[in-house]
């Protein structure tokens, strides 16, 4: 086989089991008493405990934290994918004024450092009223995800043969109804890829996550670094909390798992 | 498939146009606009000029030397990982299974580090490193190493490499294995015809194929890394001293922590600046590599 290089499951082996193995380490700590954390090293917890899952189950700070996170990234999801489809069309089919420079611009906003729009989001955001809820941080990442999906799909919209969009309007369809009866669902795949990219870059970013919630809107990612340090070091919550973290994009991830690559590649492969 | 001109597309356009300039350009403005005064708090402010901006960039005064020194530790960072993770990214990709379940497997499990949460990315290996209940502390204290993230500078940098190999190599094997994924049979059936060498094939076959996706890799890689903020924040805080303070953290210091408006805007607009130019020098090669390949394949 071609495609092969010499050595290499070892190679694969090894950088899976490099992946894995800090993985492992927080669900074996998530999973043990603070006192085994702290006395003994142990490959494997010898007094299994579900106890930091049951508080985070139970105390309301705790799980609103992830409640709170899942909020703004279904509304950052669905304005994103929203927006992005027609521009995704536009960009595919249509040559008009200015196309390449507003490429570009989207480009170059999903490169822009969060850090440089952290403070004059709060202002801004404090200024309309919406500090603290959801809708802040879900406007905000439409900064980096807007471009994301408009890529991705602009990607998909392009393997769409345009046969198909004249025969549409040939056969008498009106705009609107050609796109959400022919065009949506034959890219309904892109869709899935857009939607978990940008489910995915919403769920892991923090800072401005953090920058523009303070009480009633807080994400877990915020709640795990304030809890922490104020509760000393409770190493198992927050391993327990971390791994908790991980489950939601390891869920989506097996329904597009034929599509990361293509999807990565901002659907240009 | 040409694309025919049509001026009404600006309307199918405009929805993405208006998020997105209410999400940049706006607050943009508010960032130029404290670029250019000083303030004292209690929101009064001082017309103040390009005065920040000559301060920026004199590397003598504290603020440019600050930025300069955060500035080539940033793209030192860049390189030393770009340098790690393309090779290591294109290998693993060579490695990948051809066919059956074990292809998915692996593409999940590598998947999985992309997933996870940047500031418990960074928590997990503040944790692993940790000599006392840290599996890598405590196995490299074993051995005799006397190793601290949280002292010592080397082992800082060491540590932030190391995580940011872990959470990003993925990144450019998953696209290059899209990339190989591409290729058809026949190109190898007619190598082996050839007899081609392991080498040629890759060289003739498998590089020119990869070199549109690893484009995209090396481009986000590089992004990424250049504002990198989260993860080395959690496990070093940019310490010991400075010795981790990349871009990012420096201006949130700045910016968040000593409330210096003025300063902190007019870094926000070099560094936006320097991101903007080298993102256009990618979008150039890319679209013109795309040109070449597919006349017909448009905007990039």
């Amino acid at each position: 086989m071609m495609h092969s290089i010499p050595g290499r499951r070892l190679i694969l082996g090894l950088f899976l089991v490099f992946l894995l193995l800090p993985i492992y380490w927080l669900v074996n700590m998530s999973f043990k008493t603070n006192y085994e954390i702290v006395s003994t090293m142990t490959l494997w917890p010898h007094e299994p405990t579900i106890a930091n899952y049951a508080r985070i189950f139970t105390d309301q700070s705790w799980y609103s934290g992830y409640i709170n996170s899942l909020k703004y990234v279904v509304l950052n999801t669905v304005i994103s994918i929203s927006v992005a489809l027609p521009a995704a069309y536009a960009f595919s089919r249509y040559r008009f004024l200015g196309d390449k420079h507003l490429f570009f611009w989207l480009l170059s906003n999903r490169m822009a450092p969060a850090a440089v729009y952290a403070l004059p989001f709060f202002n801004l955001y404090s200024a309309i009223g919406l500090f603290d809820t959801p809708w802040a941080v879900a406007l905000a990442h439409c900064i980096f995800n807007v471009p994301l999906a408009v890529w991705i799909l602009e990607g998909f919209v392009s393997g769409v043969p345009r046969e198909i969009d004249e025969t549409a309007f040939l056969d008498g369809y009106s705009f609107p109804r050609f796109f959400m009866k022919i065009l949506v669902p034959l890219i309904a795949s892109g869709i899935g890829v857009a939607a978990f990219f940008c489910f995915m870059f919403s769920w892991v970013e923090l800072l401005l996550a953090r920058t523009l919630t303070s009480v009633d809107a807080k994400p877990i990612s915020a709640v795990m670094t304030r809890t922490v340090s104020a509760a000393g070091m409770d190493w198992g919550l927050l391993a327990a909390a971390g791994v908790l973290t991980i489950i939601p994009g390891a869920l989506v991830i097996w329904f597009v798992r034929n599509y990361i690559a293509r999807g990565f590649a901002l659907g240009r492969v | 498939m040409d694309r025919t001109v049509n001026q009404k597309a600006w309307f199918l356009v405009l929805p993405v146009f208006l998020v997105v300039a209410f999400s940049a350009v706006l607050p943009l403005m508010t960032v130029v606009n404290y670029s250019m005064q000083d303030t004292f708090g209690n929101n009064q402010f001082f017309w103040n000029g390009v005065g920040w901006f000559k301060e920026l960039l004199d590397p003598s005064t504290d603020l440019g030397g600050r930025f300069f020194a955060s500035l080539w530790r940033n793209l030192f960072f860049s390189a030393v990982i770009l340098a790690i993770e393309v090779p290591l990214g294109i290998v693993v990709a060579l490695s990948m299974p051809r066919r059956g379940w074990s292809v998915a497997a692996c593409l999940v499990i590598m998947a999985l580090p992309l997933l996870i949460p940047w500031n418990v990315v960074g928590t997990i290996w503040q944790i692993f490193g940790r000599p006392d209940i840290g599996l890598l502390g405590y196995v490299l204290h074993k051995i005799g190493l006397n190793y601290n993230y949280v002292s010592n500078d080397l082992d800082a940098w060491a540590t932030v490499i190391v995580m940011d190999v872990w959470h990003w190599t993925s990144l450019v094997a998953l696209l290059c294995y899209a990339g190989l994924k591409s290729i058809p049979d026949a190109y190898y059936q007619a190598a082996q015809i050839d007899g081609a060498s392991r080498w040629a094939v890759f060289k003739a076959i498998q590089l020119p194929k990869m070199n549109r996706v690893l484009l995209i890799a090396v481009l986000l890689r590089f992004m990424d890394s250049f504002m990198i903020y989260t993860e080395p924040f959690v496990v070093t805080g940019g310490g010991p001293g400075n010795s981790t303070t990349f871009v990012s953290i420096e201006l949130v210091k700045i910016a968040l922590g000593q409330f210096d408006l003025g300063k902190a805007a007019a870094l926000s607009l070099v560094y936006n600046l320097i991101i903007i130019i080298v993102c256009w020098v990618f979008y150039t090669v890319m679209t013109n590599a795309g040109a070449e390949r597919q006349p017909s394949k448009g905007v990039a």
